[in-house]
């Protein structure tokens, strides 16, 4: 029934878009009072820059015309013309698709804005944004989602973007901060919890329209998937709080929220591909290494201030090794998983892809960064910073006595 | 006159102020504050990194009274803001050279 089809996806599509207020209170209340504007800028603006990207040539790079499998033709669908034909009948087409793929790239790049809260000039954020989403997301797009080389050659699963959205944001964080240098005060706590909490509440609602909205219509795969997306963030939640227990003596709503978005991002690469019990021991299995690995960047010396690289980079990985492990041959992927007697070689070329986005987007985003710091010069100044980038950056401040 | 001055807990304050008016004292100044004392701050942990917050907050009080009663306040004071932990506050006075009412121009211990 494809009119009920064009109606799921629509609905999809405007719970994707709450992503992006849920993103920008999630980041906002863990920055501090003073940079809590200046975060949510950064992640709003992602839309602006990355759609005139995508109009112009970025939707080109994805899924035009392979060039040796490295990139699509960019002026493949320049300015978007020539697809507005109406097929006469309702069905999902070409304008919706096109608007539904600027989203998924615009919250790759907003994620990575994590990195920069409090440091990073505002003019320099956009100038970074349209060159990251250029030279990183649209390029790994191509290999996952377009016709690109890892999909060509390698046979492996990633349902709607644990590759090139979560890693690839993950590790161009870490990129980013690792650039940018730590901040001169980083003992700037989070500054509101309740905003984080009805950030993440907005991101799992969002959540299900991005996974659910993978399965291109009002079908089997659109419920199966909602099911495991709920139960990973759920468990994702006991995860976390599970480790914070053990290691710190108690759970914090910080730590339930983080634990929410890791079992999300974990499932995101596996929700066709694991049933309840797999979602589930996915999300308890993504929650508690990303709870490990958010004092990972105090050891590398990196001021990688909210953690995307934990929650995105490695629960990305988490969630994608887990499919591989114990993948439910019933599932629509299909996928046979190792601990169920599954082959082996689905792990190589999981690892493969892992390893080739992951690698690309750290290397890749660091010669960006360097090379955009030499040019215009990352970092506000000393006495910004000190004042806030609210500020120093817009001229405003969230709070009267901020 | 004297002003007295006191850093009370901020679940004690209501204490605080009721055994004031029971006493008959007039009027009183409320202020939110922070600062530390022998208590020191305290840690709080996100992501498992630990923060180190300076500052608790706590209650000031202000009140004037006449030289008489100080002595007096400051007992009901001390009785209503204690619980016996460390961090219980502090209250001092000091001496004020005059005080006048806003609304009728009187001065000294008329205007309390």
């Amino acid at each position: 029934m494809p009119a009920a089809d064009v109606a799921w996806m629509l609905a999809a599509f405007a719970v994707v878009l709450i992503m992006f207020p849920g993103l920008s209170l999630f980041y906002g209340g863990m920055a501090g009072t003073k940079n809590a504007l200046n975060m949510m800028m950064m992640c709003m603006s992602t839309l602006a820059t990355v759609s005139v990207v995508y109009v112009l040539f970025g939707h080109g790079i994805v899924v035009g015309d392979s060039i040796g499998g490295i990139i699509g033709n960019p002026s493949g669908f320049w300015g978007f013309l020539g697809i507005y034909e109406d097929p006469g009948e309702p069905m999902v087409s070409d304008p919706f698709w096109f608007a539904f793929y600027i989203l998924f790239a615009a919250i790759t790049v907003a994620i990575v804005a994590s990195a920069a809260v409090g440091r990073m000039k505002f003019s320099a954020w956009l100038v970074f944004s349209l060159v990251w989403v250029t030279l990183v997301y649209l390029p790994l797009g191509h290999w996952v989602f377009g016709g690109g080389w890892m999909r060509e050659h390698l046979d492996f699963h990633d349902y709607a973007g644990g590759t090139a959205v979560h890693m690839a944001s993950g590790m161009g964080a870490l990129a980013l901060a690792f650039v940018l240098g730590p901040r001169r005060n980083t003992q700037m706590r989070p500054h509101s919890l309740p905003l984080v909490l009805v950030g993440v509440a907005m991101l799992w609602m969002g959540w299900i329209g991005f996974n659910a909205g993978t399965a291109g219509g009002a079908n089997f795969l659109a419920q199966y998937v909602t099911l495991t997306t709920l139960l990973a963030g759920s468990t994702g939640m006991i995860g976390f709080c599970l480790v914070e227990r053990l290691r710190d003596g108690r759970a914090t709503t910080l730590g339930m929220c983080s634990g929410v978005i890791a079992g999300l991002v974990g499932i995101t690469p596996a929700a066709d591909g694991v049933d309840a019990l797999g979602a589930m021991a996915l999300g308890l299995a993504a929650g508690a290494v990303v709870a490990w690995a958010c004092t990972w960047k105090t050891k590398l010396g990196i001021d990688e201030t909210l953690d995307a690289f934990a929650v995105h980079g490695i629960g990305g990985i988490v969630g994608s090794l887990c499919v591989v492990l114990f993948g439910y041959a019933g599932s629509p992927a299909g996928i046979e998983g190792i601990l169920f007697g599954g082959d082996w070689s689905i792990l190589l070329a999981e690892i493969a892809a892992i390893g080739a986005t992951c690698g690309y987007a750290l290397v890749m985003t660091f010669v960006i960064a360097k090379v955009l710091d030499k040019l215009i010069g990352l970092r506000a100044s000393d006495e910004d910073e000190y004042d806030g980038m609210d500020l120093s950056q817009h001229a405003e401040t969230a709070y009267d006595a901020a | 006159m004297k002003l007295i001055t006191a850093i009370v807990q901020p679940h004690r304050a209501d204490e605080v102020k009721e055994a004031l008016a029971a006493a008959g004292i007039a009027g009183l100044t409320v202020t939110e504050v922070q600062g530390y004392g022998a208590q020191k701050g305290h840690a709080e942990v996100y992501r498992g990194a630990e923060y180190q917050v300076d500052f608790r907050p706590k209650i000031r009080i202000d009140v004037v009274v006449a030289d008489a009663d100080l002595d007096a306040t400051l007992d009901l004071v001390i009785a209503a803001a204690r619980t016996g932990r460390i961090g219980d506050g502090k209250v001092w006075a000091t001496d004020l050279v005059e005080v006048a009412r806003v609304r009728t121009g009187e001065r000294g211990e008329a205007a309390l």
